[in-house]
């Protein structure tokens, strides 16, 4: 079950992660609710991404936000935090 | 070559550090450990030396602000004692598991409570599985020697653990002794000044401490038994080395008079010069005792223990602490497991004593001996722990 991981020889010293942003680990999948953005409402305030305890929310090139669903785990900060509410905590 | 110097352990550990070429200093004053940080932030206020002090506001931040430096690359040294160390506690683990070379002096004092300032190993037996390795010395000159070899053997490259180097408090760190200091350029060239790597670096941005799982956090532990498994082959070298310039001579265990010893005395710290110099004085009545000093106690010197011993009669191991409810005292224990798998005909027992700074005397120390002595005539020990010095 194991074997697809790295041997301790092979993790780099301490674990460090040398190449930070890259997910090691995919907790999308410890989530119950995900947040949707209702990108019409949306503002671009960032206030979203300022707040997310992670980095599961990342600015896109056309100035918008977008969410990383196979990080985040559902807590629903950003749509706590969003002024114009328009994230929306979904199944899934 | 050198100097002899009249400096009280404390001051010889400042010394040390000052001739280090240390970058940064965290620490927070505590007896008996004061001396050392509070010799070396003269050094910075004369500016003696080039390094970084930092004063926290506890213990705590004085370990978490080591660590942080350690990571950039630094060359980090701090100091502590009791309450202090055990303020530390959870940060020791930090410090270890993200292989920062610190060194840490330590002036061995007893836990509260009650409170009580003098010394005991307490302290360092209190975060004995912490993952750092653990010398213990005899005196200040050893406490110098040490400290000096310590940053070599912890920034070695297969190895990235931290060291503690324990003094025993008062005793040690606040008695003065000849020191014999070596020269600065000497100590420079055995131990050039740290080359800063910028492990923690902003324009190459990397995650240290990240959260892991049950799927590769025991992997990492892995990493620090093998790391620490490589310690005493890095340590004889960096003692070779060590040797060939101040003609000193240290390792991993010292012992005195083992070979043809039929009795033995094991113990670490200051007690082990009451030891050597009542050994001294039973062999020329005629008894064939020796002593057995480990320099190291993590990692265990198994392999240099179990050959200074494999002669011996009996074996008294000294404990200057007590593990509640263990069978024996800390250093007594890892002796009967490393004789558990050995067919070695040894009669063991253990004695704590020296409490909270109780003196351990040379009266005390000779009673030992000729319990030892003892039970090698009736063969058999008959108490296997002896609270020597308690009034019952």
């Amino acid at each position: 079950m194991m074997s697809k991981f790295p041997t301790y020889k092979e993790v780099p010293i301490a674990g460090n992660i040398y190449d930070p942003g890259k997910l090691v680990y995919k907790t999308g999948d410890w989530r119950t609710f995900k947040p949707v953005i209702d990108h019409e409402k949306c503002i671009k305030c960032y206030i979203c991404w300022l707040y997310c305890p992670e980095p599961s929310i990342d600015r896109t090139k056309d100035g918008g936000v977008e969410i990383n669903y196979e990080q985040c785990k559902g807590c629903g900060i950003c749509a706590a935090e969003c002024p114009v509410k328009c994230i929306e905590m979904v199944k899934g | 070559m050198g100097k002899i110097v009249g400096l009280n352990g404390d001051e010889a550990v400042a010394y040390a550090a000052k001739q280090s070429s240390v970058d940064v200093v965290a620490a927070y004053p505590i007896t008996p450990q004061t001396i050392m940080v509070e010799k070396f932030n003269e050094f910075v206020a004369d500016g003696d030396v080039h390094t970084e002090f930092v004063c926290v506001e506890s213990e705590h931040s004085a370990m978490s602000a080591s660590v942080g430096a350690s990571l950039t690359g630094a060359r980090v040294f701090t100091a502590s004692a009791s309450q202090g160390l055990a303020l530390m506690h959870e940060i020791l683990y930090l410090a270890s598991s993200m292989r920062c070379p610190i060194v840490m002096g330590i002036a061995n004092r007893a836990l509260s409570a009650p409170i009580n300032i003098f010394a005991d190993h307490s302290d360092m037996m209190g975060s004995r599985d912490c993952g750092w390795i653990q010398v213990y010395t005899e005196d200040a000159q050893e406490a110098y020697d040490w400290i000096i070899q310590a940053f070599k053997i912890a920034e070695d490259p297969d190895i990235l653990l931290p060291i503690t180097v324990n003094l025993d408090g008062f005793t040690i760190s606040h008695s003065t002794q000849d020191v014999n200091m070596l020269d600065d350029k000497d100590v420079k060239k055995f131990l050039p000044e740290k080359k800063i790597e910028y492990l923690l670096d902003p324009e190459k941005p990397m995650t240290v401490g990240a959260g892991n799982n049950p799927d590769y956090y025991y992997e990492l532990k892995m990493q620090q038994v093998e790391a620490m498994n490589k310690v005493p082959q890095v340590v004889k070298r960096v003692n070779d080395e060590f040797k060939n310039f101040s003609g000193r001579k240290y390792g991993i265990v010292d012992t005195y008079e083992i070979k043809d010893a039929e009795v033995g005395v094991m113990a670490l710290g200051s007690v082990t010069g009451t030891a050597i110099s009542i050994a001294e004085e039973m062999r020329m009545a005629g008894n064939k005792v020796g002593v057995i000093k480990p320099w190291f106690y993590r990692p265990f010197p198994s392999n240099e223990i179990l050959t200074s011993l494999k002669n011996l009669d009996v074996l008294a191991v000294i404990d200057r602490a007590i593990s509640f409810g263990a069978p024996f005292g800390p250093l007594c224990n890892d002796i009967m497991a490393l004789l558990q798998n050995e067919e070695i005909d040894l009669e063991v027992f253990n004695v704590i004593t020296g409490l909270g700074g109780r003196d351990i005397t040379p009266n005390m120390t000779r009673s030992i001996f000729e319990k030892a002595l003892e039970v090698q005539k009736e063969k058999k020990v008959k108490k296997p722990i002896i609270y020597l010095g308690v009034r019952s």
